[in-house]
């Protein structure tokens, strides 16, 4: 029983491959599987830092936002400064939203769903202001390279897949291996506790802050580079869909617990469940309604599986 | 200073929103011409009535410690309903409408009581779900309004009052008369201060906060099927980040996501000032990219403001 629990996720995801591959012939082939990672690899990349913020015991809402300002950002800063000086502003612009973020929810102690709901309205209208609500291009789509970093491959797998990884084993090996991803976890369990063992709480929230930012600069960087160009509002919806990736993968909004492989199998959930969809003739927002069925279903055996170890350990 | 503290908490008479609202009322008729005249008034409160109806569901539901993020997505499949079904018949769509928002905030509500999810993650999940089901529904499709008596209900008036107004302010009236009079409105600030003494107490706790889901999923459905009206068609996208507006408001209006504290009176205050703000710069042609900065500048403001003011004394320990 604590094997599924631990393991329930997983289990459920390769059950839900197998069914899928009954459907569609497809459905199991490499570059089938190749396409829907890296198409989930922009939601992923984001994820990851959604992650640390959740175990860390707060919220982000305002990645959606951001993601449409740094795209945005470093897509329109690429034709006027050159696209090493354009990523360089973009992150530097990205981690300082960031750490606005950090400050108010770090150290002046302000709730973060509600900060965060502030924050992705008010960069929306940054974001607005800045492109006189006009879509973005890079002029010269040939000629860079620029377009490596969403249409690049490197030996055989393509950028964003890599990307995503990299970033999903570096935080992974960081939250698990490291002191400061200990602390991250005690803060998100019990603060209290914490700040009495000598942890600088305020300093630790504001910093998880910065890795979603990070995060988010990368995906931009990604869904910049495979458009070449940006609407003004390329993130929207994008705080939730990586929220339901989240979930789906078992991690509590809680905070204390959770972890990033979870997010990545709850991603990638997501990204085979509107493959799979698409693939049996389905139209896309059929996979909200499946989406929303299984949030309940994952969430609630989570709980029951809690509920049957709490009773155990207490009697 | 006790006195500015208790004026931050809302406990005096007057809730700090209302000066605020005061204060842009004051401005705005300095700045436009336009802003006083009886048609702009009844112009915003006609504006408002749809985030403000949802609003004052909202409130009982973060009064209790919940949170509904699915109120967008229920209004819009409402004002679907309500245009899509016409033909057979009017009274039968808008019943039908009205039906959905309730069944809808009744599955979340179960759901939380039954599972004991995080709110936040059932209406979540809704939110998405929902929108499915519009657009299954409309095939992704708009509706328009062929019936007159529909389309003309939206801008209809009673003398000069506008029905929209009149209706979203009888509501809010009945609403602060539940919330303050009544057994349910107690049990909502009990549950929400604290759900373990009000089991003890012997409040019945899931259904209560069931029941608060259901009254947020109606009156979501009932800002949808006016809003149609007042549209005379319904697309598969309207109330996008309508939850995000009206969780906005009832912050402003000081009620706490925590929850245990919040009032109808201040929810109003927040819904008017919203409403205000975008009329007001509007009628002062500032491009409506401007009025999403203010509006989060000052939702961010009015957030450090309580917490300076509700600081903890010096004896509790600083985390």
């Amino acid at each position: 029983m604590s094997f599924l629990s631990a393991q329930g996720i997983l289990i459920f995801f390769l059950l839900g491959m197998f069914v899928f591959s009954f459907f569609s012939e497809q459905f199991l082939s490499q570059s089938n599987i190749m396409t829907v990672v890296r198409q989930a690899s922009i939601i992923g990349i984001i994820a990851v830092g959604v992650t640390v913020v959740i175990i860390g015991g707060n919220l982000d809402l305002s990645v959606g936002s951001m993601l449409s300002f740094s795209t945005v950002l470093v897509v329109d800063l690429h034709d006027k400064v050159g696209p090493t000086m354009a990523i360089l502003m973009m992150f530097a612009l990205t981690l300082m939203l960031g750490a606005v973020n950090g400050i108010l929810i770090g150290f002046l102690r302000l709730n973060s769903l509600i900060v965060t709901l502030a924050m992705l309205s008010a960069i929306q209208g940054f974001v607005l202001i800045y492109s006189g609500g006009q879509n973005v291009d890079i002029a010269n789509q040939g000629g860079t390279w620029f377009a490596f970093f969403g249409r690049g491959y490197l030996a055989g797998i393509a950028v964003p897949i890599l990307l995503f990884g990299l970033l999903a084993i570096l935080v992974q090996v960081v939250m698990s291996y490291t002191s400061y991803g200990r602390r991250i976890f005690a803060v998100g369990g019990n603060p209290m506790a914490a700040v009495y063992s000598g942890i600088r709480k305020n300093w630790c929230v504001f910093s998880t802050y910065l890795i979603s930012a990070f995060c988010v600069a990368c995906a931009a960087l990604v869904l910049g580079s495979r458009v070449m160009g940006s609407q003004n509002n390329v993130g929207q919806g994008y705080e939730l869909l990586v929220l339901a990736g989240i979930i789906l993968g078992g991690t509590s909004l809680l905070g204390g617990a959770g972890s990033i492989w979870k997010t990545v199998i709850g991603v990638l959930i997501l990204g085979f469940i509107q493959n799979g969809l698409l693939l049996m003739g389905y139209p896309y927002y059929i996979q909200w309604i499946v989406t929303w069925g299984i949030i309940i279903l994952a969430v609630w055996l989570d709980l029951a599986n809690k509920r049957k170890r709490l009773l155990t350990t207490h009697s | 200073m006790t006195s500015l503290k208790g004026f931050f908490r809302g406990r005096t008479s007057i809730q700090p929103i209302w000066v605020f609202v005061l204060v842009i009322f004051i401005f705005f008729s300095f700045m436009s011409e336009y802003f006083l005249s009886f048609g702009n008034i009844s112009n915003i409160l006609v504006q408002t009535s749809t985030i403000g109806l949802i609003a004052l569901g909202m409130t009982f539901v973060m009064i209790n410690g919940n949170i509904d993020l699915s109120v967008g997505a229920i209004l819009g499949l409402a004002a679907s309903l309500a245009v899509g079904l016409q033909e057979t018949s009017m009274t039968l769509a808008i019943l039908a409408a009205l039906g959905s928002g309730v069944l809808l905030g009744a599955i979340n509500g179960l759901i939380v009581w039954k599972t004991g999810v995080n709110a936040f993650i059932v209406t979540l999940g809704a939110m998405l779900g929902i929108r499915g089901l519009i657009f299954l529904y409309t095939g992704e499709q708009s509706f328009y309004a062929l019936n007159f008596a529909f389309s003309d209900f939206g801008t209809s008036t009673i003398g000069p009052f506008p029905v929209l107004a009149i209706i979203f302010l009888i509501c809010t009236l009945i609403m602060h008369l539940v919330l303050t009079r009544t057994g349910h409105g107690r049990n909502t600030f009990a549950v929400g201060g604290n759900p373990e003494a009000s089991i003890d107490a012997g409040i019945r706790l899931g259904r209560h906060m069931m029941i608060n889901f259901i009254i947020v999923g109606f009156f979501a459905a009932l800002a949808g099927v006016l809003l149609a009206s007042q549209m005379g068609a319904a697309t598969p996208n309207l109330g996008r980040d309508y939850e995000l507006w009206v969780i906005t408001a009832v912050v402003l209006g000081g009620t706490k996501l925590t929850g245990g504290y919040g009032s109808i009176v201040g929810t109003l205050g927040g819904v008017l000032a919203i409403g205000i703000l975008r009329n007001g710069m509007n009628l002062m042609q500032v491009p409506a990219f401007y009025v999403l900065v203010i509006l989060g500048a000052i939702l961010i403001s009015v957030l450090i403001i309580d917490k300076k003011l509700n600081a903890p004394s010096a004896k509790e320990v600083r985390i």
